[in-house]
């Protein structure tokens, strides 16, 4: 039952990260790509916590009444990492804003289109 | 009951990334990132992971949608019907998913008090950090403590985005009126 | 929004909650979960709920632009400060034990000194980020 249960988590949260991929890399609009970006970010920070529990412990604070605590350095890691991801969102926030004052679209293939010489003829995406 | 629990949130996070992914409405898609934001919370209480439990939701599911909200003001809040089948992207992500797959298969199981991730520095933290620091909560002392200088590095990483971000959005008063 | 008398007294009951319990949530990061960067987040969020209730004006007229902008450096600052003092009384940088008598207590303090400086840059950086985000739409409408 631990197998599945082990295996289940890991599965999901490679999903969860192909499709934070998927939607970076299939969708023009710039907003949507940076939501992907933040649930590629999100499943990583499952991959490291999901090792560090033990079942029967508890949250890595210290009492007198438990012996057993879950690892807590995945826990100081991922801190880190969730404020540096909402600060990297913050940034890229501000350029899409500056993108769109710049060329009125938030859409890559508009922009491409703006950024093209007008005899070039425009390429199909795969 | 607890992998119960964690299993049950962990389908619908992935219901509501598969929902973002389709959704074309941009506020829907905010909407549904802090809920997902709000079930990965969930989901880290459920692995013992309490204060990356409120960070999660305080800067994923707060900030982040408020961030999310006021930039989407500003621009349009649809997005465009895509012109060509994404089939290319979507196999680059299917086998990507594929190979991480086939690498975690060689991880050790859940919960396993061998693995390699309970041995060397962990004991010693888990052991000590009440004696030498005082602070119950072990988090807090590794944090502060034990590995204060990666914690001032994140918080100049903080500073410097909000640096980048005034550079970016200052508007300069002269310029506006040498325009007008 | 303050036309609205159902949301002005909601938040106006709300706001001081709000802040009180950013700074449970900052001085029990020691006994529980909690810490500088959630109470940094939770402080900023009140003020952008203040904002969106009252106005962006009203907002600014209670915390500046130029206060913010100090902020975000003075957290840095007091942090690295923090490191400084364990060099002037005789450790390495940011040696805590040095920092009093008692080792211990002068872990505490360190703790303490620590996480306030990274309560204010997140603070800052988060009120600072929501008023450039909320003033450019309505330049933009002006012109």
């Amino acid at each position: 039952m631990t197998v599945i249960a082990a295996q289940f988590t890991y599965w999901v949260t490679i999903f969860i990260a192909i499709a934070g991929l998927y939607i970076v890399i299939a969708r023009g609009n710039l907003i949507k790509k940076l939501v992907g970006l933040s649930i590629f970010q999100t499943s990583v920070y499952l991959l490291y916590i999901a090792p560090g529990k033990l079942i029967g412990g508890t949250a890595p604070i210290y009492s007198v009444d438990f012996a057993i605590y879950s690892n807590p350095l995945p826990h100081v890691l991922i801190l880190t990492a969730i404020v540096v991801g909402v600060a990297t969102l913050a940034l890229g926030l501000a350029l899409v804003v500056r993108i769109r004052e710049a060329y009125g679209t938030i859409e890559e293939d508009e922009i491409l289109a703006q950024e093209a010489p007008p005899d070039a003829v425009a390429t199909p995406r795969p | 009951m607890e992998g119960v629990i964690a299993g049950a949130l962990l389908t619908m996070m992935a219901a509501a990334t598969v929902a973002i992914a389709v959704q074309r409405n941009l506020f829907a898609v905010v909407i549904l990132s802090g809920i997902y934001s709000f079930l990965m919370a969930t989901v880290l209480v459920a692995l013992d992971a309490v204060d990356v439990a409120m960070t999660e939701a305080a800067v994923g599911a707060g900030i982040s949608t408020v961030l999310l909200l006021s930039a989407l003001h500003l621009s349009r809040g649809e997005e465009v019907k895509p012109l060509h089948k994404p089939l290319l992207p979507l196999a680059v992500a299917v086998a990507t998913g594929g190979a991480l797959v086939y690498g975690t298969l060689d991880l050790p199981a859940f919960s396993d008090p061998q693995a390699a991730i309970h041995a060397h520095v962990a004991p010693r933290y888990i052991e000590q950090a009440y004696r030498e620091t005082g602070v119950e909560n072990i988090v807090t002392a590794v944090l502060a403590s034990y590995r204060g200088y990666d914690t001032l590095g994140e918080t100049t990483v903080v500073f410097t985005a909000g640096v980048g971000v005034i550079a970016l959005l200052r508007r300069r008063r002269r310029a506006e009126k040498a325009r007008a | 929004m303050k036309d609205y008398l159902v949301l002005r007294v909601i938040a106006k009951l709300m706001i001081g909650f709000m802040l009180l319990f950013a700074l449970y949530v900052q001085f029990h990061g020691d006994f529980g979960p909690g810490g500088g960067f959630q109470a940094g987040v939770i402080v900023a969020a009140s003020i952008v709920l203040y904002a969106i209730i009252y106005g962006l004006d009203a907002a600014r007229t209670v915390i500046p632009d130029r206060v913010i902008e100090a902020l975000i450096a003075v957290g840095v600052l007091v942090f690295a400060g923090v490191g400084v003092a364990g060099l002037l009384l005789g450790g390495n940088y940011l040696d805590y034990f040095v920092l009093s008598g008692d080792p211990v207590h002068g872990q505490h303090r360190g703790i303490f000194w620590v996480e306030a400086g990274v309560l204010i840059t997140v603070f800052a950086v988060m009120l600072k980020v929501f008023y450039l985000f909320a003033s450019r739409g309505r330049e933009a409408d002006a012109e």
